[in-house]
């Protein structure tokens, strides 16, 4: 699997990367490989945005290894954003008797903790700021 | 309800509970970070077995391993429901050892934050695996909406666990339990102050209710 890099190798370049990630790449990937690529990505400084999301064991996995990932002075955790789930979709009887979590997309947006500051979020709009460094 | 008179019936309840087909449900307390969820765990245990379970602090992530208080019996309406307490740390998904520079020396706050971390890992993993119903417990002073919060309700919304929502902390100023109602109305909302020990009545009726 092509793994998403600074394109410009040689110099690193004071931009930030923003990886878009499409729900069907993501649709192939096991659980650990969705959360490696995630942090990888996040390690690296970028920005990483997925057109689906993942769903809330996902999530709750990529909690648990952020945390292990952890480390003073290099690696502060991730911030994290997604849109509040539709009710109407996600709790629907037909969404539960399917057993399928992925009725619901939600675009989630996920960065390193001390580069991404959340500024506004509503239901319709995720504002955030992101610094270099 | 007379502790006194509880503690007198302890015996037989005790019989009671060697006849009863059920486990205690284990109940794990979840929440961001100084929403006030071990001041509520020490509650609930002083309440009905007479000792605490830890720590209570102002600064955050004290609490850094899941603290279990097996078998506390709260009865209501001539009923006893059994259940296991577990207080978790405040799951996060950033934790910086420069929040703790301030209180602590540098060496410390940096074992206090990898503390806090394993200890998030593990509250996740209790949440996974080893919890039969869920208080979730948020500080009705701030607003409700995080990712965070919003991801674990749907976390646990996802495992299909019995939830309620403590709206903590009323006896503030700045407290308002309809932001918390407003930002989950697909759940109920309990309003407490686990300090000072406000509205625990209807705190234990709708533990009985929802965890029996
Ligand atoms: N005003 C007020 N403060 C509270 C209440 N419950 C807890 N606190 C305070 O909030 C802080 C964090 O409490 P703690 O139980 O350690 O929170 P935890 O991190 O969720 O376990 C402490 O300073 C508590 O005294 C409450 O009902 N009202
Ligand atoms: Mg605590």
């Amino acid at each position: 699997m092509p793994k998403a890099t600074n394109a410009d190798d040689s110099e690193p370049s004071d931009g930030v990367q923003i990886d878009l990630i499409s729900g069907e790449r993501m649709d192939g990937m096991a659980t650990m490989e969705k959360i490696r690529m995630i942090l990888d990505g996040v390690h690296d400084g970028n920005i990483v945005i997925l057109e689906e999301g993942l769903t809330p064991d996902e999530e709750s996995r990529l909690i648990e290894v952020t945390m292990a990932e952890i480390s003073p002075d290099e690696f502060n955790g991730i911030e994290i954003e997604t849109y509040p789930k539709s009710e109407a979709r996600d709790s629907s009887l037909l969404g539960r008797i399917m057993g399928s979590d992925k009725v619901e997309t939600k675009l989630t947006v996920i960065g390193p903790a001390n580069q991404i500051e959340t500024l506004h979020k509503d239901e319709t709009l995720i504002s955030a700021l992101v610094s270099r460094n | 309800m007379g502790l006194f008179t509880e503690l007198k019936d302890s015996i037989s309840r005790v019989t009671d509970r060697l006849f009863s087909e059920q486990e205690p449900k284990r109940i794990g307390i979840y929440g961001p970070p100084n929403a006030g969820k071990t001041t509520l765990a020490n509650r609930i245990a002083r309440d009905w077995t007479g000792d605490a379970i830890g720590a209570e602090s102002h600064i955050p992530h004290e609490t850094r391993r899941a603290r279990r208080k097996e078998n506390v019996d709260i009865e209501r309406n001539g009923k006893t429901v059994t259940i296991d307490i577990v207080d978790t740390p405040g799951v996060t998904t950033k934790v910086d050892y420069e929040e703790f520079t301030d209180e602590l020396d540098e060496e410390d706050a940096i074992r206090r934050s990898r503390e806090a971390t394993e200890g998030v890992a593990e509250a996740m993993h209790w949440l996974r695996e080893d919890v039969d119903g869920v208080i979730y417990v948020l500080d009705s002073a701030e607003d409700p909406i995080t990712q965070v919060n919003t991801m674990l309700i749907g976390i646990i919304e996802s495992r299909d666990l019995p939830v309620l929502i403590f709206a903590n902390k009323t006896d503030l100023d700045d407290s308002s339990v309809k932001r918390i109602e407003d930002a989950f109305p697909q759940h109920t909302t309990v309003p407490l102050s686990a300090k000072e020990g406000d509205n625990m009545d209807e705190v234990y009726d709708k533990i009985a209710e929802y965890f029996g």
